[in-house]
């Protein structure tokens, strides 16, 4: 039986705000446990949030970099439920009214573009940090105690929900991927999720293909990658579809990523189904944005992805893939533009980016901050191979010495010696010495054997020690050869 | 709407309050009774008629996204019934 | 007379004129308070100490002539839910009966720097709820008119820390009536302000919607000099108004000629307490020979207030309470794992008449009845709203009783709880709609107990309220007597 996965995705997202959606703590990571704790994010009685007017802005910036209709009138909720990271017992979140709603994000898949839509992008609270101790190391079924620290309490978030359109684990990788992206380029948060400040849960069914109604789906949690994700979400629907093929029914439940054993596993006792008893938050007051302050963010959103993307074709010249690879991160693409300017081959330059540069970045593990030298040394190299001054070959090794001391390419190549040989008299000598030293070469080649005009070529390089311009010793050899 | 043990048993739980049969049986009856008298409510009709969540029409209240300073963690753990190193401690949440 | 029985704005002219210094009058307050305190049981907690360092600080700043407001060293007590950095403050609950708040409500900041001196935390119904200060863990308050009566609730200490003059004013707070009904109870006057007249951080909630922080005092000039020092803006809370302070002295001593008083039949039933109707009838006779004009209003939703009233505040209380878990502060009581420890620690850490109203509220928000329970009260909430509304555009205040009946008996309205929750009908439409309401003395019942008329005005025109109460009370006697502190 075939069957289609049917996949929506909520990721949270903190906000890279100054201080907290409620209160004035820091939101740095990775500081001592609770020593950015406030009588208000502690919960303490008699405390009363206030909101953070830039949390509100940036996820408007959310909402409008996701396609999203900005609500007009939106309100707080309180969720309530129990849980040693929340302090109130309850965690202000949205509701019925969120901020953010309808909207849409595409995504680049092997059949071309696909749209997903966006539910809904609401802003919340987030809970503080557990670390469980005791048992089997820091895992929660079998903790004997755990410790709290408030310090991540209050950190402004917001959800993002997908509408469940997602059909395969690679879409929602792509969705993942670009919704980061995205989420990068508005300058809204780290998305690190190491860091724990961008977070995704994955909700998985399937159903037999060409049916409509959805399946029972899980709640996939616990994926703290982007690949592990991918990995969890393909499991899944082959562990459904294993289990509708035996004629077993799906759970409806939540289930874990085991890193460890690449499986997804049921979470014990998450016990029976939440009641949130959500009512409207009554120590917050309604936000309701007018027009004017939403088209001043708008104004204000730096260029999109997909847009970026669709400049850098029809301004550079370049293949859709390479503008995505080079957009794929704002501060690459921001890079390669200022590049751009000083070179009349920005595909030329692109070129050298996404491979040999990609390739050493990768190697050693270096950012562009890292880099010992600037665009404009890069485009001097894509210069040098234009103008015929070195051959490709030779520009490699060029290449490798630019990344490794950031010394200029021109002089490099003056340095080395290494402009590459285009006078025809020198080349013609050198052809000569090299014919006259394999005549039997010679007579094979006169004799229909087209191929052995290769094995020339190498010898004239190697006795130009490669500095010949190749196309020249082609069309001079073949000349001498055809006479 | 009878307000029935069961009812108040769930209730109880979402509420995390432990209650003894005897007090199960009391809260129900005292519980019963004053639904009763909210359901007089029901009398009126509301059709049409907005929630008033806030007797004041405010909109609006922010504050700037300035750092003020937090409590240090001494203070914060002051007043914690069980604490360790630097942390409140609880017990297992399985 | 003795320099405790003076009322604040006396007292407060007695140091300004040296008569007295702070710890002078600190010290005599003291010995006073200590003195009545076991028969009438009105403090938590005691702060002596910190008192007389107060003092101490005052009587310096008097010196010096700089920066003197009418509380500059002048003793009063706090409802034992107002947050004192450092000094305990439980609620009355035993949940929180080691609670040492870090931070100061903003209130008692406002007090601090205008100088005043701070007696004590006074004992009140547990977490605000109740109308007899019953159900507090730690103590029964007496009522100083008769100390086999209740003081009323939930703010009975404050109520009668100041009747029994152990204090010359104190902070109350009134979620449904909780500042008015005890000091109608007792004797004295008590406002509830417009909802978001004063900053609620630091007052432990109890229903956010509805509580508002209030003076309780022995007359109306000092309630009008208290409201000074505590209302205002206070950009920590979200839901506090960004509307100007007057003085409230200012309107206070004119004339009510001319001025319109609405009296809504529905608070006048048939039924009622005759001692009650009959003092509250003469006082807006008083009103009208003194220049007011008296027009009949109607508040038709009223009859539904309690109802709507029962679902809301053990709603956000249910909520507001949650809190309370064990984690990071209050009682713990262990547990084999963390639900254990939640639900153990709240049962032995809540009265029984919390646990109702948590229960209430939790089953009014939760699935399935979130519509017929919460959703409904907010819509009736605006019909009553819309009522006041609709009255003010005819009449500028509106008069009424403030309890039911003068204070009773220890147990008398404890078997059923709605016994003890109609104590509130008259007072509990105003916290719904929001507006300000004031309870001054009107008269004693046969067995001496004191009666309370409530004036309840537009929203932000205390003046208005504060005026029409002062002429009221400067022509009568009422204000002037003091409680016996005898049984009987």
């Amino acid at each position: 039986m075939e069957y289609e996965p049917v996949i929506g995705l909520e990721v949270h997202c903190e906000l890279k705000t100054a201080t907290k959606l409620f209160c004035g703590c820091s939101t740095i990571f990775g500081s001592d446990s609770n020593t950015q704790v406030c009588p208000v994010c502690l919960g303490l009685p008699g405390t009363l949030p206030v909101m953070n007017e830039k949390a509100v802005e940036y996820a408007v910036k959310i909402g409008l970099a996701l396609n999203c209709t900005i609500a007009k009138y939106s309100k707080m909720d309180r969720k309530n439920y129990y849980y040693p990271d929340l302090p109130k017992a309850y965690q202000v979140s949205q509701n019925d009214k969120p901020l953010n709603y309808a909207g849409y994000l595409d995504i680049i898949t092997k059949e071309g573009t696909k749209r997903i839509g966006v539910t809904r992008a609401h802003l919340e609270e987030d809970a503080g940090k557990l670390i469980h101790q005791g048992g089997k190391a820091g895992r929660l079924e079998s903790s004997d105690y755990s410790l709290a620290d408030y310090n991540r309490g209050g950190i402004p978030l917001v959800e993002i929900v997908s509408e469940p359109d997602i059909r395969s684990a690679d879409e929602a990788h792509a969705y993942l991927t670009a919704l980061r992206n995205i989420l990068l380029y508005i300058g809204v948060s780290d998305c690190n999720m190491e860091e724990g400040s961008l977070r995704c849960d994955a909700n998985v069914s399937v159903r037999p293909k060409g049916t409509e109604k959805f399946g029972t789906r899980t709640e996939i949690k616990n994926m703290n990658s982007f690949k592990f994700a991918k990995q969890a979400i393909e499991y899944e629907i082959k562990r459904q579809s294993a289990l509708l093929d035996k004629g077993e029914r799906v759970v409806q439940e939540s289930r874990l990523w085991d890193v460890n054993e690449s499986k997804t596993k049921t979470m014990r006792s998450k016990e029976e189904a939440h009641d949130y008893r959500y009512f409207p938050e009554p120590d917050l007051v309604p936000i309701i944005l007018s027009e004017d302050y939403v088209n001043s963010i708008k104004k204000n959103l730096p260029e999109l992805p997909a847009a970026k993307r669709t400049r850098f074709v029809s301004q550079y010249g370049l293949t859709e893939y390479d503008a995505g690879v080079l957009t794929s991160d704002q501060e690459l693409a921001d890079w390669y533009e200022e590049g751009a300017k000083h070179t009349k081959n920005p595909k030329g330059l692109s070129n050298w980016m996404m491979g040999d540069m990609a390739a050493r970045m990768k190697e050693e593990e270096k950012e562009l901050k890292d880099l010992k030298f600037e665009q404009k040394k890069l485009c001097e190299l894509v210069d040098l191979i234009d103008k015929g001054t070195i051959n490709s070959k030779q520009a490699k090794e060029v290449f490798i010495e630019l990344f490794d001391t950031g010394k200029s390419p021109e002089a490099i190549v003056k340095d080395k010696g290494m402009v590459q040989v285009s006078d025809p008299a020198v080349i013609e000598k050198a052809v000569e010495k090299v014919l006259g030293e394999n005549a039997n070469v010679v007579a094979d080649y006169k004799g229909g054997k087209q191929g052995v005009l290769g094995f020339l070529v190498g010898k004239v390089m190697q006795a130009t020690q490669g500095k010949a311009n190749p196309k020249l010793v082609n069309e001079i050899l073949k000349k001498k050869l055809d006479s | 709407m009878a307000l029935s043990e069961k009812d108040v048993q769930y209730v109880a739980k979402l509420a995390r309050l432990e209650i003894t049969e005897a007090e199960v049986e009391k809260y129900t009856k005292q519980l019963g009774n004053i639904l009763g008298y909210i359901e007089e409510m029901g009398k009126l009709d509301t059709t049409n008629v907005e929630p008033l969540t806030h007797p004041l029409d405010m909109k609006n209240v922010f504050r700037e996204d300035v750092l003020i300073p937090s409590l240090t963690q001494q203070e914060v753990l002051s007043n914690g019934p069980e604490v360790q190193s630097g942390h409140f401690k609880v017990p297992r949440i399985m | 007379m003795e320099l405790y029985q003076l009322t604040l704005h006396e007292a407060a002219q007695a140091l300004q004129s040296k008569k007295t210094s702070s710890v002078e009058l600190t010290k005599t307050v003291l010995d006073h308070l200590k003195k009545v305190e076991p028969q009438v049981q009105s403090f938590i907690t005691i702060t002596e100490t910190e008192a007389l360092a107060q003092a101490a600080e005052a009587d310096k700043r008097l010196a010096s002539g700089n920066n003197i407001t009418p509380f500059t060293g002048v003793p009063i007590a706090l409802k034992d839910l107002l947050c004192t950095k450092g000094v305990r403050t439980t609620c009355a609950s035993k949940m929180l009966e080691n609670f040492k708040p870090p931070y100061n409500a903003t209130v008692v900041e406002k007090l601090n720097s205008a100088g005043a001196v701070s007696v004590g935390k006074t004992n009140m119904d547990e977490f605000a709820m109740g109308s007899s200060t019953e159900t507090s863990y730690y103590q029964k308050t007496k009522n100083p008119w008769n100390l086999t009566c209740v003081p009323g609730g939930s703010s009975g200490g404050s109520a009668s820390s100041v009747s029994a003059d152990q204090a010359f004013a104190s902070l109350g707070s009134d979620t449904g009536g909780s500042i008015r009904q005890p000091a109608a109870l007792c004797g004295i006057v008590g406002l509830k302000p417009t909802y978001g007249r004063i900053s609620r951080y630091g007052l432990i909630a109890f229903a956010s919607s509805l509580d508002q922080i209030g003076p309780m005092t022995k007359d109306v000039e000092d309630s009008a000099l208290m409201m000074n020092v505590i209302a205002g803006h206070d950009p920590k809370d979200s839901t506090s108004a960004d509307v100007p302070v007057p003085d409230y002295t200012a309107e206070m001593k004119k004339s009510v000629k001319g001025l319109k008083i609405g009296i809504p039949k529905e608070f006048f039933p048939s039924e009622m307490n005759t001692e009650v109707s009959e003092a509250v009838k003469k006082a807006i006779e008083q009103l009208k020979s003194l220049g007011a004009e008296i027009h009949e209003v109607s508040l038709p939703h009223s009859p539904y207030s309690l109802a709507a009233y029962y679902v809301l505040a053990p709603s956000e209380a249910s909520s507001n309470l949650a809190r309370y878990d064990g984690v990071r502060y209050g009682l713990r009581v262990p547990g084999e794992n963390i639900v254990e420890m939640y639900s153990k620690t709240r049962a032995a850490g809540f009265g029984p008449e919390v646990k109702r109203r948590i229960m209430l509220g939790t089953y009014a928000l939760s699935s399935g009845y979130y519509d017929a329970y919460y959703l409904k009260a907010l819509k009736v909430r605006r019909l009553i709203k819309q009522d006041y509304d609709k009255a003010f555009e005819k009449v500028d205040i509106i008069a009424t009783p403030t309890a039911p009946n003068p204070a009773f008996r220890f147990g008398e309205k404890t078997d059923n709880p709605l016994t003890m929750y109609l104590e509130d009908i008259f007072t509990i439409s105003i916290n719904i709609a929001g507006v300000p309401a004031i309870s001054v003395p009107c008269g004693l019942s046969k067995t001496g107990l004191p009666i309370g008329l409530q004036l309840i005005g537009k929203p932000f025109d205390e003046a208005a309220l504060l005026k029409a109460a002062y002429a009221y009370e400067q022509s009568t006697d009422w204000h002037k007597n003091k409680p016996t502190l005898k049984e009987s």
